[in-house]
C-alpha cells in the first residue's frame, strides 16, 4: 500500500495489524475494528492507537473511543463506493480530530472529495500507485480552487467569495 | 479441437474514435469481410487473447465474441440483431453511415 | 469560433432574464474542462484503466454507444439563450454530424463525438456558460423543471431560481458523487405539474405555508426504469432556508443505506420501498436534526441573488386579445390549427407561449439539425428576448411571443419543418434513441414512433383524438418514459426478434399513475394496428371532454384488452 498526504507519497508511520498478530505494547498500530475492544483493554492509555473500519461502520460505535484513537482508517473497497465519504463526514461531525485516512481503491481524481469530507491521508493499493504516479495526485489536488458546497472543508467556498466581493 | 456452436468474430470499440471495429488478421478493421472468423474454441480464445492485449495497449475497449453465419458472399454476418445493427449503423439515418472502409479514420 | 470570444451577452439589447455566470461559475467550468482534458490524457496513456475512466467520463456526460461515443450536454432546467443554441449548432457541425437530439431530461445529446475532441467540445460549451457536468454517472443529475416556468398562467412561483440554486449545490458535491446509482431531482411551481416530479428521486413542489411563507413539499422515491414507482411525500413543508440541509439529509441517508449489491435495486425508490416511507422519514428527520445549519446562514441572500436573474422580460403593454392574430386565423386555416394546438396562454397580456414540435410526421422525435437550431436561435431573438426552453417531452418552447407576432413566427417555423401542429397529440411522441444508437437497448424505438406518426398523421383526426401521450422506450431502462404514457410502448427481445409490449394508463402529472401491461408483445409491424384498435375503441366509447387517460380510468383494463384483441383490418387476430 502507498500513502498519500498533501498530494505526495509519504512514509507510513503506522503499522497495519492483521487479525492474527499480537498487539504490540508500544502501539502505533492500526487494528481492525473487531479487535478494538481488546486493544483498548490491553494497551496502556497513552499508546498510539488506530482503528480500521468498513465503510458501513456505525459512528456511534467509535465515538466513545475518540479520546484514545489517534487514527481512523475507513475502507474504500471500490472507487465507485462513496459510503466512506459520508462516514468520514459523520466522524468529523461527531468530534473526531485525529488522522482520518481513506484506505483502498481510490483514484487521484477523488483526492479533493476526500479532503473536503475531512480526510487527511489516502492509502491506496500498489497497483493503483504504480499507474497513478505522484504527479497525478499533486495535479488533482490543484484542479479546483473553490467549490459551491457550504459546510465542507478543504477549499474556498464560492458563496463566501461572492459575499466578500459584494462588500 | 472442439468446434464452437457458431463461427465467431471479435467486436470492439476504438478508444479514441468510438467506432465499432472487428479484429482482422493484422489489426482492427471496419469491413466484416476482413474479420478473422474463428470456427473452433482455440481460435476463438486466440481472438479474445489478441483483443485483450489490444485493450491493455489502450487501443480499444469492450471486446467480445459474437456468433456469425457465413453468407453466400463469404462474409460473416452476425446472428443477433444487435450486432447486425452495430455493423449497419442507425437504421433511421442511412445517409450517415460511412462506408465500411472509412470507418477506421 | 475562437477561444477568445467574450463571455457576456452577444447583443447588448438582450435583457437578462435567466441566470448568468459570474467569474466564479466561469472559473469552475473552466477548471472542470481542464480536469477532463487531463483525465482523457491519462486514459489514452493508460494511467487510468477503462474501469477507472468510465465513471469519470460518465460524470462528464460521455457514454460509449453502439456506433460511437455520445455526449450529453446539460441544459439546466431546460433554459437556453439564442447564443447558446447557436453554439450547440456550431458544435454539431464542427464535431458531430450536423444534428443533435433533445432528451426527456431537457438535455441535448450528440451521437458522434470522438473522445479526443471532447475536451475541445467542453471548452466550446464553457465559452457560452454551458457544460456536461453530471449528466451521467452515479451522482446528482440535471435538475429539471417546468418548460413554462416564469410565464405559465397557473404559476405559483417560478421554479427556476430553485433549480439553479440546486444546480450549483449539486455540482461536484464532495460527499455525493459516488452514490449507489444516479439521482434525479425535479422542481415544479405551478398548479399543474409539467415536470413529472412524482417520478423523480426527489420531486419538489413549491408551496406556501399558513403564513404565506414559501417552501417545498418534498417527494422521495419516484422513478421509472425496471420498477416504476410514484414518489412518496416525506415532508409537507420544508422552509426555503432549510432546503439544502434537508436535501443533504436525504442524500446522506441514501448514500449510506442505498443498496450497492445489485445495480437494478440501487435507486432510492428501492430503499423507500424496502424500509417503508415511515422509516425513511425517520432516518431523514434524524439526520436533518443533526445537521449544523450554520453553513447555510447566507443561503437566503444567495437565493435572492439567483432569483434576480429570472426577472420577467420588459413586456410591452398589450391588449389581451390581438385583432391581428384573429384576422390571420380567419385567413389561414393551417395557421389557425397551429394556434389551437401549439400555443398556450401567457401570464402577460397580449403574449403567448409557443411549443415548437420536434416531431414532424415520420421524423425522428427530438432531433434537430444545426440549421433548425440556428433558425430557432434567430426566431427566439426576433420574437422572444432570445430565450428558449427544452421540454422533457423533447420539444422546444418559445416562452415570450407576442400574439401579434405569432403568424410571422409560424411562417418562419413552417419553412424549417418546425411547425407541426401536434403538441400533446398522438403524433407528439416521446421516444428514446433505442437500438439505432444505444448500447443498452433491446429493440429499436424510433421506427415504431415513425410508423405511428405516419399512421395518425391526419391533422383533423389527431385533433379529434385529442390529448394523448404516446411514449416509447427501447429497453427496460425506460428513458422514453413509457411507464407514464397514456399509451406506453416497451421494446424488448423475444426469441431473437424485436418485440413490443403495450402499456396503458400512465400519467406523469399530479394525478400520477403507472401504465399497466395490456398483453404479450407484438411485432413492430403490428404496433400501429394495435394502436389503431385502441383509438377506435376510445373514440367509440368516450364521453364529452373525456381524454384517452380518462376513459382508461373509467372503463379499465379488461375492456381495453378486449379492444386490443379485436381482429385487425387484415383479419389477423392479434
Amino acid at each position: 500500500m502507498a500513502l498519500i498526504s498533501n498530494g505526495a507519497f509519504v512514509e507510513d508511520g503506522w503499522r497495519r495489524l492483521s487479525d492474527e498478530e499480537d498487539l504490540p505494547k508500544g502501539g502505533k498500530c492500526i487494528v481492525p475494528q473487531a479487535r478494538l475492544a481488546e486493544a483498548l483493554k490491553v494497551l496502556p492509555s497513552g499508546a498510539r492507537l488506530g482503528v480500521r473500519v468498513e465503510n458501513t461502520a456505525d459512528p456511534a460505535g467509535l465515538v466513545p473511543h475518540f479520546a484514545r484513537l489517534e487514527l481512523i482508517s475507513i475502507a474504500f473497497p471500490a472507487f465507485s463506493d462513496g459510503r466512506g465519504f459520508s462516514l468520514g463526514r459523520l466522524l468529523r461531525r461527531a468530534g473526531f480530530t485525529g488522522e482520518l485516512r481513506a484506505s483502498g481503491r481510490l483514484i487521484a481524481d477523488q483526492i479533493l472529495h476526500a479532503l473536503r469530507c475531512g480526510f487527511d491521508t489516502i492509502e491506496v493499493s500498489g497497483d493503483i500507485a504504480s499507474r497513478q504516479d505522484q504527479a497525478q495526485w499533486t495535479k488533482a489536488l490543484s484542479a479546483f480552487g473553490a467549490f459551491y458546497q457550504q459546510g465542507y472543508g478543504g477549499r474556498t467556498h464560492i458563496l463566501e467569495q461572492r459575499r466578500k466581493a459584494a462588500r | 479441437m472442439a468446434a464452437t456452436k457458431h463461427p465467431q468474430i471479435l467486436f470492439a470499440s476504438m478508444l479514441r474514435g468510438g467506432q465499432t471495429v472487428l479484429l482482422g488478421e493484422a489489426g482492427w478493421v471496419g469491413d466484416p469481410r476482413e474479420a478473422v472468423v474463428a470456427h473452433d474454441v482455440e481460435a476463438a480464445a486466440a481472438l479474445e487473447r489478441r483483443g485483450k492485449e489490444e485493450v491493455a495497449r489502450n487501443n480499444v475497449v469492450d471486446v467480445y465474441l459474437a456468433d456469425v453465419e457465413i453468407g453466400a458472399d463469404g462474409a460473416p454476418a452476425p446472428l443477433h440483431y444487435r450486432e447486425k445493427r452495430r455493423l449497419a449503423g442507425p437504421s433511421v439515418r442511412p445517409d450517415l453511415w460511412v462506408r465500411r472502409e472509412e470507418r477506421l479514420r | 469560433m475562437t477561444a477568445h470570444e467574450p463571455n457576456l451577452a452577444a447583443r447588448s439589447n438582450e435583457p437578462i432574464i435567466s441566470y448568468r455566470y459570474d467569474e466564479h461559475d466561469r472559473a469552475f467550468v473552466r477548471a472542470r474542462v481542464a480536469e477532463f482534458r487531463e483525465q482523457v490524457r491519462r486514459r489514452l496513456e493508460g494511467a487510468l484503466t477503462e474501469d477507472e475512466f468510465r465513471p469519470l467520463r460518465l460524470m462528464n456526460g460521455l457514454y460509449l454507444q453502439l456506433h460511437a461515443y455520445m455526449l450529453r450536454v446539460a441544459i439546466p432546467y431546460g433554459g437556453l439563450t439564442a447564443k447558446q443554441m447557436r453554439r450547440l449548432a456550431e458544435i454539431a457541425d464542427r464535431f458531430d454530424k450536423g444534428y443533435g437530439h433533445f432528451t426527456t431530461r431537457q438535455n441535448l445529446q450528440y451521437n458522434w463525438p470522438k473522445l479526443e475532441d471532447v475536451p475541445d467540445i467542453l471548452e466550446a460549451l464553457a465559452e457560452v456558460e454551458m457544460h456536461a457536468i453530471q449528466t451521467s454517472g452515479n451522482c446528482i443529475r440535471n435538475v429539471t423543471s417546468d418548460q413554462f416556468a416564469g410565464v405559465a398562467v397557473d404559476e405559483i412561483e417560478d421554479p427556476r431560481p430553485t433549480a439553479e440554486f440546486l444546480r450549483q449545490w449539486s455540482s461536484l458535491h464532495p460527499e455525493f458523487s459516488f452514490l449507489p446509482r444516479k439521482f434525479k431531482i425535479a422542481v415544479t411551481g405551478a398548479r399543474e405539474d409539467r415536470a413529472a416530479i412524482s417520478f423523480h428521486d426527489i420531486g419538489l413542489r413549491i408551496v406556501e405555508d399558513a403564513n404565506g411563507a414559501r417552501g417545498y413539499e418534498v417527494h422521495v422515491g419516484g422513478g421509472l426504469g425496471r420498477t416504476p414507482m410514484v414518489g412518496k411525500v416525506v415532508r409537507d413543508f420544508v422552509a426555503r432556508a432549510d432546503l439544502l440541509a434537508y436535501l443533504e439529509a436525504i442524500l446522506r441517508v441514501y448514500n449510506r443505506f442505498g443498496r450497492r449489491d445489485n445495480k437494478f435495486k440501487a435507486r432510492i425508490k428501492i430503499l423507500v420501498h424496502e424500509i417503508g416511507v415511515d422509516e425513511m422519514k425517520r432516518l431523514v428527520e434524524e439526520e436533518f436534526a443533526a445537521i449544523d445549519r450554520g453553513p447555510f446562514a447566507f443561503d437566503a441572500d444567495e437565493f435572492a441573488r439567483i432569483a434576480a436573474f429570472f426577472a420577467p422580460p420588459p413586456y410591452e403593454t398589450l391588449p389581451g386579445r390581438s385583432e391581428a392574430l384573429e384576422a390571420k386565423k380567419r385567413e389561414n386555416r393551417d395557421f389557425a390549427v397551429f394556434v389551437s394546438t401549439n400555443v398556450a396562454p401567457h401570464k402577460a397580456s397580449g403574449y403567448a407561449i409557443v411549443t415548437v414540435s420536434l416531431k414532424p410526421i415520420g421524423g425522428i422525435p427530438g432531433d434537430a439539425s444545426s440549421a433548425q437550431m440556428r433558425l430557432l436561435a434567430d426566431v427566439s431573438e426576433r420574437f422572444g428576448f432570445g430565450e428558449l426552453r427544452v421540454t422533457h417531452t423533447q420539444n422546444i418552447v418559445l416562452p415570450h411571443v407576442k400574439q401579434d407576432d405569432l403568424f410571422a413566427l409560424w411562417r418562419e417555423l413552417s419553412a424549417a419543418d418546425l411547425a407541426t401542429s401536434n403538441a400533446g397529440l398522438i403524433t407528439d411522441i416521446i421516444c428514446c434513441p433505442g437500438l439505432d444508437y444505444c448500447a443498452l437497448a433491446t429493440a429499436r424505438s424510433i421506427p415504431v414512433a415513425q410508423a405511428i406518426s405516419r399512421r395518425f398523421q391526419d391533422p383533423e383526426r389527431q385533433r379529434l383524438i385529442g390529448e394523448l401521450g404516446v411514449k416509447i422506450s427501447g429497453c427496460i431502462n425506460a428513458c422514453g418514459h413509457h411507464h407514464i404514457g397514456a399509451i406506453g410502448i416497451l421494446g424488448l427481445e423475444k426469441k431473437g426478434q424485436e418485440s413490443y409490449q403495450i402499456t396503458l394508463g400512465g400519467d406523469p402529472t399530479f394525478s400520477a399513475s403507472i401504465g399497466e401491461l395490456l398483453g404479450p408483445g407484438v411485432t413492430a409491424q403490428e404496433v400501429p394496428g394495435v394502436i389503431e384498435n385502441l383509438i377506435e375503441f376510445y373514440l367509440s366509447q368516450r364521453r364529452e371532454g373525456e381524454r384517452f387517460i380518462d376513459l382508461w380510468r373509467r372503463l379499465g383494463h379488461a375492456r381495453f384488452k378486449e379492444a386490443w384483441r379485436r381482429e385487425g383490418e387484415d383479419g389477423v387476430d392479434i
